[in-house]
């Protein structure tokens, strides 16, 4: 298997590399890809669309239909790795453990016995041993709220400088995945519950398609965000730099939470508890 | 003879070394997707290839003493005209911009597949779980004929 595997993939790098001779130099203006259409883009896209970023001109305007249903594919893969892994039923089990965060000193309360109140002095822990690391918990909640100003000005910025729906939405996740990474998947789906998560996923991509069908009701095409102008005392060219704002905002929404919830599936394997 | 060979295939390797570079990554994740039997190693190996396509897609876009696809002064206020080739062609960003956010999901349902896979047989090595999935098939088979 192993033999056969390296022959084809070195006929497949033969293929490929006898190939190349026939693809354009790098960074050829004239090259098949940079022609035609996006010309286009280049030339037009800003006096069409009022947006500097191309990029988010193009991905949010030219080809909205493509990213609605990106989007839409996102929200599948956090669908199926729901399915895939989630848990609600399980065995109880016969103790729970509490660490005291101040001593580090390890309760095992069996069950029926009295839980801890006060949950500032202790933490529930699965393991019998796992360590707290203080620099790490507070240095990881010192920059989070940075982090997520940041991911909301690639959002909100993404118009003028690289950034967008996507990117933002990344960060956004990334910074509760470093709360969960960090500290632990239970203290952190306190703040940011699976609930919150699905609702905010969906309620993103019901923001995109609702843009689409708002512009449909004004009378223009699904996504053709120039009828907007009807809503907003704005010509339609600015009209369409806001819809791609709404779509952006939409698109930032459903990635972060989608991303946040495949995390919390994934590292815990659907049981929700410590984590990694 | 032998030298000037030599030399031209040199040529051919560095005018086109960004093809090179990707036709190389993309053999090493497809052989890690072909040859190894662990799960993990064969994500691990579908996620090199796609970067791989990432990276060429994104090597197309580039275009020499052109800049990102952003349009310069763009509310200065004075009109002035704006040239296709001294902006980067903005649609392969844009497709890749989706692509690696779709990679990451597809890597997410991937590894939730190994877990599941993992808690059912408690291995993640491929030959491991098709012996065990042979030796459940006898036992149906030998229940099933008493």
């Amino acid at each position: 298997m192993r033999r056969a595997g390296l022959i084809g993939v070195l006929l497949f790098g033969a293929v490929l590399l006898y190939s190349s001779h026939a693809f354009p130099p790098l960074g050829d203006p004239q090259s098949p890809a940079s022609r035609h259409v996006s010309d286009d883009y280049i030339e037009h896209g800003m006096e069409e669309t009022a947006v500097p970023n191309l990029v988010t001109a193009v991905l949010a305007d030219y080809r909205s239909y493509d990213t609605l249903f990106e989007t839409t594919v996102i929200l599948a893969a956090g669908i199926a790795c729901f399915f895939l892994l989630r848990r609600y039923r399980r065995k109880a089990a016969d103790y729970r453990l509490y660490r005291h965060i101040d001593t580090g000193i390890t309760l095992i309360i069996e069950r029926g016995g009295k839980e801890p109140e006060d949950s500032s002095e202790f933490e529930r822990i699965d393991a019998q041993w796992v360590p707290y690391d203080l620099i790490i918990n507070k240095a990881a909640g010192l920059v989070v709220p940075f982090l997520q100003l940041f991911a909301l000005y690639v959002i909100f910025h993404g118009h003028h400088s690289p950034g967008g729906g996507f990117q933002g939405g990344v960060i956004f996740g990334a910074t509760v995945i470093l709360l969960a990474i960090s500290r632990d998947l239970r203290s952190t789906r306190q703040r940011f519950s699976e609930k919150r998560a699905v609702y905010l996923a969906c309620l993103g991509l019901l923001l995109y398609a609702g843009t689409g069908v708002a512009c449909l009701l004004l009378g223009g095409n699904f996504l053709d965000y120039g009828v907007l102008s009807r809503l907003v005392a704005v010509d339609p060219v600015m009209a369409r730099s806001h819809g791609i704002l709404l779509v952006e905002i939409g698109v930032g929404m459903a990635v972060s939470a989608i991303m946040i919830w495949i995390y919390y599936n994934v590292a815990s394997a659907g049981r929700h508890d410590e984590g990694l | 003879m032998e030298d000037s060979q030599l030399l031209h295939l040199l040529e051919l390797v560095i005018a086109k070394y960004n093809y090179w570079g990707i036709a190389i990554l993309l053999m090493i994740g497809l052989y890690a997707m072909i040859a190894k039997s662990n799960l993990v190693k064969k994500i691990i190996g579908m996620n090199i290839f796609q970067t791989a396509i990432i990276l060429f897609f994104v090597s197309i876009a580039t275009k020499w003493e052109a800049t990102i696809p952003i349009i310069k002064h763009a509310h200065g206020g004075h009109a002035h005209s704006i040239h296709a080739a001294d902006y980067m062609n903005p649609l392969p960003h844009v497709l890749m911009l989706t692509a690696i956010v779709v990679s990451v999901a597809t890597l997410g349902v991937a590894l939730a597949l190994a877990v599941g896979i993992y808690q059912r047989y408690e291995t993640l090595e491929e030959d491991e779980i098709l012996g065990q999935l042979k030796q459940e098939q006898i036992q149906a088979e030998e229940s099933g004929g008493k």
